[in-house]
């Protein structure tokens, strides 16, 4: 039984990192102090440094890796605010570097509970994202992450996302693969693209002059994105092979004969599926689409996935403030040349850590089969999911704050 | 693991330091040239001079570290005028930069994945605004994890690259595009320039120093006493700025020299923490012959002599040499 923090630290131990740069917060240390023990016991043959912040630390995981290491750094929320102006500027040396992400919702107010905001604010930077559900998935996605970005088509750094919470500090059964088995999988890494030394000089990180050749960079960074799409699939083909477990780039649950589609990212997905299971007990044709690859974006598997549904709800665990779910207009920007394009609904629910009751999907699959015509309910703007229970507590509390 | 458990703190004054060769006039300079002509940098660049001498001491297996500044102009694309490598990051981070790149350069060595042929010496590149604002907190934490590294910041006393606006080097009654001299403000900068120096020294670090452009002896015999030491080895640079100090670009040197000869601009170093000046002049040239020559000062003469500001000035200038007991 392994907790999410534990099998990311299995990961990156499995995946023999070389250099670790960190920096604390919650919920994302118990990551490091793993890997710190390890170290000092001698179980790992890396180095890591404590540094003087997420911006710093972002820095040297990107700069060790534009020398040739594997490295390997993680953070959360406040901390990948912090470190916001470094993820672009790695994502331009085209290094492969691995971070992961404890999800946890962005202040103020300041809080302590996931959402997606934090890492979603990431999705433009050139970062590749894959959204983890189970800790399993963690340490499998770890592994991968480094074979997909390590590839000379992709060349990228790559966020592996995690709940803070629900998913760093629940324990579930996780099978440690054996480092052999790993080491077939993930060859030592080779760099022939960015690296230092004496008999080669190199300038790395350039300036640019001019939005012609500004241009010419960021054009390549996203084709560069696009090429992880067919590179994930082989790096999904080969991880199958060697230990059995398949994560394509979408995961679809009861999907197939599905009318009603719930479209989810990470943890609360399990709730979601929970929800599906109850609302087929009602007889509703009902299933779930869970978003992994969100950077680059599979949009024809999405696509494919949800074209002819009668309707789908995306829950967004984020709210892009005065606009709404941010996943939702992603899906929405996929299906709308679509001839057999669904009803598409949104919802934010989540926020903070914020339970999706079951009362609440319940709400949503009614508000799906209501759904009648382009102007239906819910379909230009998105819905924010709030119990009467939790608004009657909240009253409680604003009565004690003195705003009764 | 994290410091390598090699700190051994105040042990490390125990030390003894290594004679040196020092070089004795300008015709010992190292001929070889790591900086080629052909950069972008303003006519009479004064950081430019003193990273050219810089770059002279420090040899080609080098990765510079740059952040934001003029001198990130220097590597355009598909330009470049070093002779070694380059890493640009952002303006707050070079030193976390150089922490990467030195710590990845160990550890391809210790796992025989690099010939220890092929490594490089780390050297950070920024200019005041980096190395006294925006970078401190990065800079403490490299000095504080004793990395293996030299830091040069080319300080020219204002952000240079953004057209001159103060910063935390500006001296006292500066004008910059932020301190501009008006009926309410007629001084310009009220603020003295940040202590940079102690900032850094109050660390210990083992080799820290300024140095001067129009002295570049005193420099290069920095940069050789520095070498014999592992980890931070820090230079600030006073640059003469032709269009921020409002001087002719054939004025760099000139005064680059002055600051040193009124005593604005104490030559020194320290090892491990304790200060040593190294050019002390004879006789100091009194402060207003390095003022009146630049146009960021002129409103101290012009149109009413502001008499209390160029006292202040020169009081603070006697002050710090009384206190090193170094005025005669």
């Amino acid at each position: 039984m392994l907790t999410g923090n534990a099998a990311a630290a299995w990961g990156v131990r499995l995946a023999e990192v070389d250099y670790i740069p960190v920096y604390p917060v919650t919920p994302q240390t118990e990551i490091i102090e793993t890997l710190a023990k390890w170290i000092s016991d001698g179980d790992m043959d890396s180095k890591l440094v404590t540094m003087d912040s997420e911006h710093s630390m972002i820095t040297a995981a990107g700069a060790a890796s534009a020398t040739g290491v594997r490295a390997f750094t993680a953070t959360s929320s406040q901390g990948l605010m912090y470190g916001f102006e470094m993820l672009y500027t790695v994502a331009g040396w085209r290094v492969p570097l691995v971070m992961v992400n404890v999800s946890r919702g962005l202040s103020s107010p300041i809080t302590l509970e996931p959402d997606h905001n934090d890492v979603l604010a990431a999705r433009d930077s050139g970062f590749l994202q894959i959204h983890c559900e189970t800790c399993q998935e963690v340490l499998d996605s770890l592994l991968m992450a480094y074979r997909l970005v390590e590839d000379e088509q992709v060349l990228l750094p790559v966020i592996v996302n995690m709940d803070g919470f629900y998913l760093s500090f629940t324990r579930e059964p996780v099978e440690v693969p054996e480092l052999e088995t790993v080491r077939k999988f993930l060859p030592p890494y080779q760099p022939r693209h960015a690296f230092f030394k004496a008999s080669q000089p190199m300038a790395q990180g350039v300036a640019v002059l001019g939005g012609s050749m500004y241009s010419y960079f960021k054009y390549q960074m996203h084709l560069a994105s696009q090429n992880a799409l067919n590179v994930y699939k082989e790096v999904c083909g080969k991880f199958e092979k060697e230990f059995g477990r398949n994560y394509d780039t979408i995961e679809g649950y009861m999907l197939e004969d599905a009318k009603y589609v719930l479209v989810m990212t990470n943890s609360f997905s399990t709730l979601g599926k929970a929800a599906v299971n109850k609302a087929r007990e009602r007889g509703i044709k009902a299933g779930l689409l869970r978003l992994r690859l969100i950077r680059p974006f599979p949009v024809e598997d999405i696509t494919g996935a949800l074209k002819g549904r009668r309707a789908v709800a995306v829950i967004d665990q984020n709210i892009s403030i005065g606009k709404g779910g941010i996943l939702h207009s992603e899906i929405a920007s996929c299906l709308y040349n679509e001839k057999q394009r669904p009803h598409l609904l949104s919802f934010i629910g989540g926020l903070g850590g914020k339970n999706i009751s079951p009362g609440e999907f319940e709400f949503i699959f009614d508000n799906m089969i209501k759904v009648r015509g382009v102007e239906g309910e819910g379909e230009k703007t998105s819905q924010l999911l709030y119990t009467e229970t939790e608004w009657k507590e909240m009253a409680r509390l604003k009565g004690i704050a003195g705003k009764g | 693991m994290e410091g390598n458990g090699e700190i051994e703190g105040d042990s490390r004054k125990g030390v003894k330091e290594m004679e040196i060769e020092r070089i004795k006039s300008i015709k010992d300079l190292p001929p070889e040239e790591n900086v080629l002509p052909g950069t972008p940098t303003c006519a009479g660049c004064g950081g430019l001079l003193a990273l050219r001498h810089c770059m002279k001491a420090l040899g080609k297996r080098v990765v510079i570290v740059n952040a934001a500044g003029c001198f990130t102009l220097l590597s355009i694309y598909p330009f470049t005028p070093f002779k070694n490598s380059w890493l640009y990051t952002a303006m707050a981070c070079a030193p976390a930069g150089a922490q990467g790149i030195r710590d990845a350069l160990d550890i391809l060595v210790k796992k025989s994945r690099l010939d220890p042929e092929e490594d490089l010496k780390v050297v950070v590149l920024t200019g005041d605004g980096a190395a006294y604002d925006m970078g401190l907190s990065s800079t403490s934490g490299a000095i504080y994890r004793n990395l293996d590294f030299y830091y040069i910041c080319y300080d020219n006393e204002a952000y240079g690259n953004t057209g001159f606006q103060r910063s935390g080097a500006t001296p006292f009654a500066s004008k910059t595009g932020t301190t501009p001299p008006g009926r309410i403000s007629p001084i310009g900068s009220e603020l003295p320039k940040k202590d940079l120096f102690e900032i850094w020294n109050s660390h210990k670090p083992p080799y820290l120093a300024t140095i001067s452009p129009a002295h570049p002896v005193d420099l290069i015999n920095k940069f050789k006493k520095a070498e014999q030491y592992k980890g931070p080895k820090l230079f600030i640079a006073l640059s003469p700025c032709p269009p921020g100090w409002g001087i002719d670009s054939s004025y760099s040197v000139k005064l680059a020299k002055l600051a040193v000869d009124t005593g604005i601009w104490a030559l020194k170093e320290a090892v491990f923490g304790e200060v040593k000046h190294t050019v002390v002049p004879k006789r100091f040239k009194p402060v207003e012959d390095y003022l009146k020559e630049q146009g960021r000062f002129a409103h101290l003469f012009k149109p009413v002599r502001r008499e209390e500001a160029l006292n202040k000035i020169q009081e603070m200038v006697n002050e710090y040499w009384n206190r090193h007991k170094l005025l005669l």
